[in-house]
């Protein structure tokens, strides 16, 4: 066993399902001190976080203290701020807020959240680089899917040409189910929500927009764009017929929301059988071209608490290691 | 069978019809027609692009009226159609004019509907279609493609192409 002479210490701002998630996964991670936990309504300080997540379940307040969120990130000690809000793709608060005063204070930062990366994505990378510290964000795209840091790591000794996945499991449920079943859209919509993959209102997801928002993530990190959300050219599914389907099933084709990250692009299209991008149910996939390795494909769950929490522990770890030079954990 | 011609024509006024009406009269139908009016060759004669199907045996008898017509036939060539895509169209597919949807790509003379499919659900609901569309060559099939894609867009159609194979080139 390893023997950690530092520990990390982090925050957790914002505990709906994602950051109940990441208390879970940090909890017996012993280089790990979670220092306070953040919900809309209060502030949880040297949390113990089997505490906090049972009165969270059963709808008590978590809070412990005077303070907020942004008292948070902006007096207690950490290292670490780890922003779980909510994604807000209008203004991107509060989420931009938190990140924001975070770096400034020296703070690294991880975070699942969308908003703040669609809207001010360059300037948060020069803000964390001004004050000598990390913004991750694996958990925005693709879930527990390896996305970002495959391509900033493992593929470093490629170029990558281009990005073109499934990145949003609702969509890619919807249109598996209607394939299956030979169900119309608002039947297939309906048991979605009813089951908790699709969200009481499906907008961002349906239209195509949170697919959208991963493009853009995608098309500023790994090709140094400057753009957002206005830049995409997006339609989603909802036009889409059972009919259809089955006529595109008959010729061996699928058809999947796809986001084409150098065309920035989202639109549905048929994906013959067979194919990388081939996945059903939830399931999110991106294939990768690249001059010298080809093409990559990844596939894996885009979406869920605890997915997307090992995203975050995976980003919080990468940190951990670079800051105390630690290159042998394995969990 | 589908025929494309390279024809050159003297420069003088009415020339064109000496073209056309011996393919008509022999029961072509005419695809496409490309007259270079100011392109005129080192021979001062006009150069003229035409595409055409006819039976193959009414072939010979063109070639005689053509000739007899001081039409010089520089090139003739039957049409392979060798690439193929299949599309999905969703929404008022009929109401809109399905035949004029068709006809936009086969008057090009390089590609055309080889194949359909329809749903129409119900007299108001929307209609599901899937066209295969072939062309001479890829580049003949990605114009035709665009052409199906403005056509859809005026039309309010929801268009799905298949996924490219080649992921750098940006689809198709």
């Amino acid at each position: 066993m390893h023997k950690y002479d530092q520990r990390v210490k982090i925050s957790i701002i914002g505990f709906g399902a994602v950051g109940q998630g990441v208390a879970k996964v940090v909890k017996d991670i012993p280089f790990i001190d979670v220092r306070a936990i953040a919900d809309s309504k209060g502030v949880a300080m040297t949390p113990d976080i089997e505490e906090v997540l049972n009165r969270k379940k059963a709808g008590l307040p978590i809070s412990n203290s005077d303070l907020s969120a942004i008292d948070v990130i902006m007096r207690v000690d950490h290292d670490i701020t780890v922003e779980v809000t909510p994604t807000n793709i209008i203004d991107g608060e509060p989420g931009l807020m938190h990140i924001r005063e975070a770096l400034k204070r020296g703070r690294h930062v991880v975070t699942s959240n969308k908003g703040p990366l669609v809207k001010r994505f360059n300037e948060l990378m020069r803000l964390a680089s001004d004050h000598g510290v990390m913004l991750r964000y694996e958990a925005t795209v693709g879930g527990a899917m390896p996305m970002i840091n495959l391509v900033r790591e493992a593929l470093t000794g490629s170029k990558v040409l281009n990005i073109v996945g499934v990145f949003n499991g609702t969509c890619n449920y919807i249109l598996t189910r209607m394939t299956e079943e030979g169900l119309d859209y608002d039947h297939v919509l309906s048991e979605a929500q009813d089951m908790g993959i699709a969200e009481a209102d499906p907008t961002y997801d349906v239209m195509g927009i949170d697919t959208a928002c991963k493009v853009v993530i995608l098309a500023n990190s790994v090709f140094k764009q400057n753009v957002t959300l206005n830049d995409v050219d997006v339609t989603g599914i909802i036009k889409i017929t059972a009919d259809a389907l089955r006529l595109a099933k008959e010729r061996s084709y699928s058809v999947k929301l796809i986001g084409d990250v150098k065309g920035l692009k989202v639109s549905p299209m048929m994906v013959p059988a067979g194919h990388p991008l081939s996945v059903g149910g939830t399931l999110n996939a991106a294939s990768i071209a690249t001059d010298n390795a080809g093409e990559i494909t990844v596939t894996g769950k885009g979406a869920g608490s605890i997915e997307t929490a090992s995203a975050i522990l995976s980003d919080i770890i990468s940190i951990y290691k670079e800051l105390k030079g630690v290159d042998d954990i394995q969990r | 069978m589908r025929i494309s011609m390279d024809l050159e024509l003297k420069d003088t006024p009415g020339q064109l019809v000496h073209v056309l009406t011996p393919i008509s009269d022999l029961g072509g139908n005419i695809m496409s027609v490309i007259h270079h009016h100011d392109e005129k060759t080192f021979r001062n004669t006009i150069p003229v692009f035409v595409v055409f199907e006819m039976e193959e045996k009414k072939l010979d008898e063109l070639r005689g009226r053509l000739e007899r017509s001081d039409v010089t036939i520089v090139r003739m060539g039957k049409i392979r159609l060798r690439e193929t895509v299949s599309i999905l169209l969703i929404g008022h597919v009929i109401h809109t004019n399905l035949t004029d949807t068709i006809d936009r790509i086969d008057r090009t003379g390089y590609a055309e509907v080889q194949d359909l499919s329809l749903a129409m659900p119900e007299i108001d609901g929307p209609s599901s279609a899937v066209i295969t569309v072939s062309a001479t060559g890829t580049g003949e099939l990605k114009k035709a493609v665009e052409i199906l894609k403005g056509v859809t867009e005026k039309k309010d159609l929801l268009m799905i192409e298949p996924i490219g194979d080649r992921l750098g080139a940006g689809g198709r």
